[in-house]
């Protein structure tokens, strides 16, 4: 089961939870954690189920370079950790 | 009650002064109270994280987050549809919620969202769940779209028509005037008589290149519409059909916003700004124009508001008139609010330190 965490910065504005994931890749990680929290989906993919341009989803601290279909591989000790891209002001 | 949507969050004004602060930090282009069941809609966009909806039913006491207007997955077998200027893909996917218009006063829980990219949503179930309008995303002449301040067009004015409900009009930039009259199944523009002098040559008056900055309708007069347009101002006289041009107003008819009187369609409210190249007020003061003969004549409205060195730009959704005719609320880039108890004849000052207002409206 691999673990999710979020930027503070999301975690403000809806509720993050839960901590621990099933699924082996990103997309069926995330998609466990939707199907839990569907609210969260909104602010980490678009509407066509890619990461949001200014979000950053890593991967044990590196940045995924599947941003469209999110099918890296994860193992149970994996990290995931949603962040968003510098940007704005 | 006064509602302004801003860059930082959304306040809520009451006689004269700022009551209530909600989602401070967070942008709100979009606002809205349902007459019909006393509701306030606040459409957020989080930048990072996106568009969001949320609703109050207990005067901003609580808010409830709803699912935001979501575009369905794009079929496999439709072709992309590119920005004719910058040849950019128009996304399937909400970029900002523009417009919130409540449905008919027959069709109770109905809400019509316009948002960017071009787009109308419909909502029956007070905004719980949304669903594309196909027909208008699916018109062929939605390639000649276009985007502006934004990247991509979009849907920023929605009126229903009061006496039918099926009959909705909307206003795109950069896309035209278009209009349902069954309730969205189908889609007509209706740009007539609108010139775009920015287009090439032999194309300035293509309904679909038109820029439309924003489009009022009077409700109690609906045969009377008016749309402050990128190269100008416009009046219709016959449901927004065709369009007469008001030339020669002075201080510009460059704009963007433009409200009309909720019964007396011969009488709305302007507010200009110099050329499309500077995008200030003109001549650093801050007026009002405003016909009450159905645009033969504008006066210029100046009591209260500030005349010099003032470098506010008025949005399209930042100047709003109430039910009665005589209340006017006006809010700029600069943070400055300014309300009017008599018609726009004077001004009182809210605020000048607001973030920048993105939409102003009574309810």
């Amino acid at each position: 089961m691999p673990t999710i965490g979020f930027t503070a910065n999301v975690a403000k504005y809806v509720d993050v939870s839960p901590p621990r994931l099933t699924g082996d890749t990103v997309r069926a990680a995330l998609e466990d954690l939707f199907a839990i929290n569907p609210k969260l989906r909104s602010y980490v993919l678009d509407d066509q189920g890619a990461v949001r341009t200014h979000v950053v989803v890593f991967v044990n601290g590196e940045a995924i370079a599947d941003r469209a279909t999110l099918s890296e591989a994860v193992k149970d000790d994996d990290e995931i950790f949603i962040a968003q891209a510098l940007s704005g002001g | 009650m006064i509602l302004v949507g801003t860059r930082k969050g959304l306040f809520f004004v009451e006689d004269g002064r700022i009551a209530s602060v909600h989602f401070p930090g967070v942008q709100v282009p979009m606002v809205l109270r349902d007459p019909r069941d006393g509701a306030i809609y606040a459409a957020l966009d989080h930048g990072h994280f996106g568009g969001k909806l949320h609703r109050s039913d207990d005067e901003g006491k609580t808010w409830e987050e709803l699912t935001p207007p979501t575009f369905p997955p794009k079929p496999d077998d439709v072709e992309d549809i590119y920005c004719p200027m910058r040849k950019i893909v128009i996304p399937w996917s909400l970029k900002l919620t523009w417009e919130l218009t409540p449905g008919g006063a027959d069709e109770p829980g109905v809400l019509w969202a316009g948002v960017i990219p071009s787009a109308v949503f419909k909502s029956t179930d007070r905004g719980a769940t949304w669903e594309l309008n196909r027909p208008l995303w699916d018109q062929p002449g939605r390639a000649k779209w276009m985007g502006g301040g934004f990247d991509y067009p979009g849907v920023h004015s929605i009126a229903v028509d009061p006496a039918d409900s099926k009959h909705v009009t909307i206003a795109i930039s950069s896309g035209g005037v278009w209009q349902t009259r069954d309730g969205g199944a189908t889609w007509a523009a209706t740009s007539t008589g609108m010139h775009n002098s920015y287009s090439p040559p032999g194309q300035e008056g293509e309904p679909e290149g038109q820029d439309p900055h924003r489009m009022v309708v009077c409700p109690g007069d609906p045969k009377r519409a008016w749309v402050q347009h990128h190269c100008g101002m416009y009046r219709s006289d016959d449901g927004c059909d065709t369009w007469v041009e008001l030339k020669d107003v002075e201080p510009s008819t460059f704009g963007f916003a433009v409200a009309v009187h909720p019964t007396d369609g011969d009488t709305a409210w302007f507010a200009p700004a110099k050329s499309d190249m500077e995008r200030m007020a003109a001549d650093a003061r801050v007026v009002v124009v405003r016909t009450r003969d159905g645009g033969k004549s504008f006066e210029t409205l100046t009591n209260g508001l500030p005349q010099e060195h003032a470098y506010d730009l008025i949005f399209r959704h930042c100047l709003d008139v109430d039910s009665t005719g005589d209340r006017l609320a006006m809010g700029s880039t600069t943070g400055s609010l300014w309300t009017s108890d008599d018609g726009g004849d004077s001004w009182a000052t809210v605020s000048e330190h607001l973030p920048p207002v993105y939409c102003v409206r009574f309810g």
